[in-house]
């Protein structure tokens, strides 16, 4: 998976855009396809403080609620009025009109603690291997054991 | 400790499923997504892996006194193959577990049981079996698909000799479907016309890959248990361990018409007599959100600020557009319409009472 290069992303999997002081925040492409169809949104108010790291809003899949981070700290300047009635515009387009909300930014120094694109790439491709490795372990095992039972025949 | 897979663990990895946990196995959550395979059963077709899921068989010739004794329902009135809904009760008359009973012969009847609950129900049946009855937990031995949606019927005839058109509800047969020797039951989870097969663990990938083919040119997609819950949730029908524990009662839940109360002796008897005479203190409701936002399970109910219940399950329902929920609350304030709130994260959201089932074909 790729991601687009001018943008800084978090741990948590969230994008952040600068645009001078201010910058956009979304969720990442790898972020929606782990949650599924997406068919809730929760922000923050315009004019309310985000506080970097601390849960900000919350997207609900189906199934789940999942709460979404602040990579950076700042004041909600804008909101993306289009998600209340179509949140599913997440999953369709993460880092166009997927965006979820404008701050001013209180520190940039914030921006340091984030990753590059290549950076961020790297992070979920060790996050899929964790995933995959488990797999891989396990389908190992089955595997061992057909082979035995094939030695019995 | 290794979670169970059941044999159709490969089919779902190739199909690209996202695998979760639930009740101690490793099974499908959704493949394509939870909304657009719930919208494929509802218009077409879709096929469930439930072999996670117990089958109990009781027999013996006291295996019919066992069953009446042991359960809410009449199970006299279960011809040979015909099946029933019902639930185990216990002595307080809380449900143990709900259940689907097929009388696959006079004296043997063959119980399916919720996953979550396998190791329980045997060992309770098993506990209060007198020498008249044998009671053998076979989960290990059988695989489960359930084929539903309007065109499950032709999906499934293509592959069988068998007349569906004439296998009515809540009955089944033994046929071989794609050559191979399955239990079919016109029985479902989804409140869609559909089929639940009960076959050998080891013929289960081919049962799989037969269907998924004959149901390709009608639109059958595979479907995880995210979709299963949107279904039976549309259609307010119970999950153990959510409406439905050791605490609830029948009446409680709004399932009275799966108890018999003339039936002259049972467990929980005197306690549901008494409770049906004295009203319930609390009744499961279907809510509807008013304002955006999705009450789920927990989360509690209020009126006028005071606490008056919690919410068993919600969601954002596919076919519906809207938030939908069920909750237990207070006996008095189950009135059709009411106002209430809903708190969702410190939020208070104003949600109503709606009738059940919040889908109707």
């Amino acid at each position: 998976m790729e991601f687009p290069e001018g943008l800084k992303y978090s741990k948590e999997h969230e994008w952040v855009l600068v645009e001078g002081t201010s910058a956009t925040i979304g969720i990442t492409e790898y972020a929606q396809e782990e949650l599924g169809d997406i068919v809730f949104v929760e922000l923050p108010e315009v004019g309310e403080k985000i506080v970097k790291d601390d849960p900000f809003g919350a997207v609900e899949s189906v199934k789940a609620v999942s709460d979404i981070y602040a990579p950076v700290s700042g004041e909600v300047l804008e909101t993306n009025e289009i998600l209340p009635d179509n949140p599913e515009t997440i999953n369709d387009d993460p880092y166009g009109d997927g965006w979820m909300v404008r701050v001013e930014l209180s520190d940039i120094d914030d921006l340091k603690d984030l990753m590059d694109a290549d950076e961020y790439a790297e992070y979920v491709a060790q996050q899929k291997e964790d995933d995959d490795e488990e797999e891989d372990e396990d389908e190992d095992d089955d595997e061992e054991k057909d082979e035995d039972e094939d030695d019995e025949k | 400790m290794a979670l169970k897979r059941t044999p159709l663990y490969a089919a779902h990895r190739r199909a690209g499923a996202k695998m979760v946990e639930f009740a101690g196995w490793e099974m499908p959550v959704q493949y394509r997504g939870v909304i657009e395979e719930h919208l494929a059963v509802r218009g077409k077709a879709g096929l469930f892996d439930v072999s996670h899921m117990g089958e109990i068989e009781v027999r013996g010739t006291g295996a019919l006194d066992f069953c009446q004794r042991l359960t809410a329902n009449d199970v006299a009135r279960v011809q040979v193959m015909q099946a029933q809904y019902n639930f185990l009760l216990n002595p307080q008359g809380g449900v143990v577990d709900d259940v689907i009973i097929y009388r696959v012969k006079p004296e043997a009847y063959f119980i399916c049981v919720n996953a979550s609950n396998i190791d329980k129900d045997f060992a309770w049946l098993a506990r209060h079996a007198g020498a008249d009855v044998e009671v053998e937990n076979q989960s290990a031995l059988y695989a489960q698909l359930a084929l539903q949606g309007p065109a499950a019927q032709d999906i499934l005839q293509a592959l069988t000799a068998q007349p569906l058109a004439a296998l009515k509800s809540f009955h089944f047969a033994f046929a071989d479907v794609a050559a191979l020797r399955c239990m079919v039951a016109r029985t479902g989870y989804t409140g869609e016309p559909g089929f639940e097969l009960y076959c050998d663990g080891a013929a289960a990938p081919r049962l799989w890959d037969a269907l998924m083919d004959a149901g390709q040119s009608r639109g059958l997609v595979a479907v995880g248990l995210g979709a299963r819950d949107t279904l039976r949730l549309e259609k307010a029908y119970p999950l153990y361990g959510h409406e439905l524990d050791d605490t609830t009662t029948p009446l409680e839940a709004g399932l009275e018409w799966v108890l018999k109360l003339a039936k002259p002796e049972f467990f929980g008897r005197e306690r549901l007599v008494e409770q049906k005479q004295h009203g319930v203190t609390r009744k499961l409701v279907g809510l509807e959100a008013l304002e955006p936002g999705i009450p789920r399970g927990g989360y509690g109910v209020f009126k006028d600020g005071v606490k008056i219940g919690s919410v068993t399950s919600g969601t954002k329902s596919p076919s519906l557009g809207k938030a939908i929920a069920l909750a237990y609350i207070a006996s008095a304030e189950a009135v059709l319409d009411r106002r209430l709130e809903v708190e969702i994260r410190g939020r208070k959201i104003p949600v109503k009472i709606v009738s059940l089932p919040f889908y109707r074909q």
